[in-house]
């Protein structure tokens, strides 16, 4: 295994430079919200690790997909990846939303259809994890896997789908409507949209990384079984 | 019953349909195999009634811890049958799904269905078939004996029409995630927490479609969940169709 090439190096330093001037430009740079106050400011990150989070559901289905076609291992490993990278992203976002709800909703969790969603995805994914753990032999895993991600590919949509008709048809709930059209001033946009890059930048990376260390792993396996036999 | 038709082929202790798997070989046609996989299901049921009866004596065990659970009183009941029932039915048939692939296991009977020349699709749309057939049967069971207990009218045409669309859709994934938990070292502990999140859609419609019949809401109200449903329905049989493949693949 080849060390770790200089663009990834770069690209490292890059993503933790990207990460410092995005917290800056949320925390310091942009305006305080006249309503809200300081706790606005998790929005710029909260929307940005939801977006990281639908990235890596997007890349799993897809790469779950190739898998099966190709049946190379090379996809199940960038499929497991891309959940992983999801699962940690949408708890993130997740946790963020609750900080910002409290004050704003006075209450840490409300069943709106994002909040819900994001749950059972949340579920999914543990659920995707205990199934790879449960299978022992890897290219059974990886079909397993793959099949899984074909799954709750198309399940997760219909599911926001469905929450959200429940919501419509009982109109309820703090926060009904709420998000749709937030009012940005040019300062706030420019955080925003920063937030965005930078943690499109840093899934990339982080995604690259754990590329890297999922074939290492492989390797050690392969290792392991050459001096057994 | 089409049961007597079928009496003369010898069935196994392993389940295995001789005479059909002759003919199937040498007709190759994809339907006959499907009923072969059907009928054996059921013929074997019909004999040791194992599956439905565990399936039913806890559905009904489900309905009485509700009982206390929920305070079901007449105001309460209104509010939650369509609940009550689906969370009956999904968790009686994850029994069911859980137990159909078991017993094929078991006895290696998957791996001979897997050698035999027909289409793995027939094999697939045969035991989903099965395990749909099985829940519709406890269906029929748990409808009049709730609407006994609790004094409400559970046979009407919508709500039977709600009912097989969204075991329907509950069957088709729930056999295709059987067929892949059994393989697996933690088995029936996998196929619940790995079936409930992807069938959370059809939970969902399926009880607010039920509710709505059962309050005689207007037609508009239940046409969405209805079209949920069959949407759901179509796309997760053609995902299943495409993957059995490769989940029982060697």
């Amino acid at each position: 295994m080849p060390p770790k090439t200089t663009a990834l190096k770069i690209l490292d330093v890059f993503a933790v430079l990207l990460l410092g001037t995005a917290a800056y430009l949320a925390l310091v740079f942009a305006p305080t919200e006249a309503v809200m106050g300081d706790v606005q400011r998790v929005f710029y990150f909260h929307v940005a690790t939801a977006w990281v989070g639908m990235l890596g559901f997007m890349a799993a289905t897809i790469a779950g997909l190739l898998y099966l076609i190709t049946k190379n291992m090379k996809w199940d490993n960038i499929s497991m990846c891309s959940v992983e990278i999801s699962l940690v992203f949408f708890f993130i976002t997740i946790v963020l939303g609750s900080i910002w709800a409290r004050p704003i909703w006075n209450t840490w969790w409300t069943w709106d259809p994002r909040l819900t969603t994001a749950a059972i995805t949340e579920l999914i994914y543990v659920a995707y994890f205990m199934l790879r753990q449960a299978t022992e032999d890897p290219e059974r895993r990886a079909r397993n896997a793959a099949v899984y991600t074909l799954l709750f590919g198309p399940s997760v949509p219909i599911t926001f789908l469905a929450i959200r008709m429940y919501r419509t048809i009982h109109p309820v709930v703090v926060g009904a409507g709420q998000g749709e059209s937030l009012p940005l001033t040019a300062d706030m946009k420019t955080a925003f949209f920063f937030a965005l890059f930078a943690f499109t930048v840093i899934f990339v990376d982080l995604f690259l990384n754990r590329i890297r260390l999922g074939r290492l792993q492989e390797k050690v396996e392969q290792l392991r079984m050459n001096t057994m036999a | 019953m089409s049961l007597n038709s079928a009496a003369p082929a010898p069935i196994t202790d392993a389940g295995v349909v001789t005479g059909h798997g002759v003919r199937t070989r040498q007709g190759g046609s994809f339907f006959s195999a499907l009923l072969a996989v059907v009928q054996k299901d059921l013929a074997a049921e019909f004999r040791s009634r194992e599956l439905l009866s565990a399936m039913l004596v806890f559905a009904l065990l489900v309905i009485l811890i509700f009982n206390f659970a929920l305070e079901l009183d007449v105001t309460a009941r209104r509010a939650v049958t369509a609940g009550v029932l689906w969370t009956t039915f999904a968790f009686a048939g994850t029994l069911g799904l859980n137990r159909s692939m078991a017993v094929e296991k078991d006895r290696g009977c998957l791996d001979g269905l897997l050698l035999a020349p027909v289409d793995r699709a027939a094999i697939y749309f045969g035991k989903a078939i099965s395990n749909l057939a099985f829940m519709l049967l406890l269906e029929v069971i748990v409808l009049p004996v709730y609407s006994v207990l609790y004094n409400i009218n559970l046979f009407r045409g919508g709500l039977l029409l709600v009912i097989l669309l969204g075991s329907i859709g509950y069957a088709a994934v729930g056999t295709l995630l059987a067929a892949m938990t059994v393989q697996t070292r933690t088995r029936e502990i996998l196929l619940p927490i790995l079936l409930f999140p992807i069938a959370v859609p059809v939970l969902i419609a399926a009880v607010k479609a039920s509710g709505a019949y059962l309050s005689a809401a207007p037609w508009v109200d239940i046409l969405p969940w209805l079209n949920l449903l069959v949407g759901y329905d179509v796309v997760f049989v053609a995902v299943a169709y495409m993957t059995f493949d490769y989940v029982v693949e060697e």
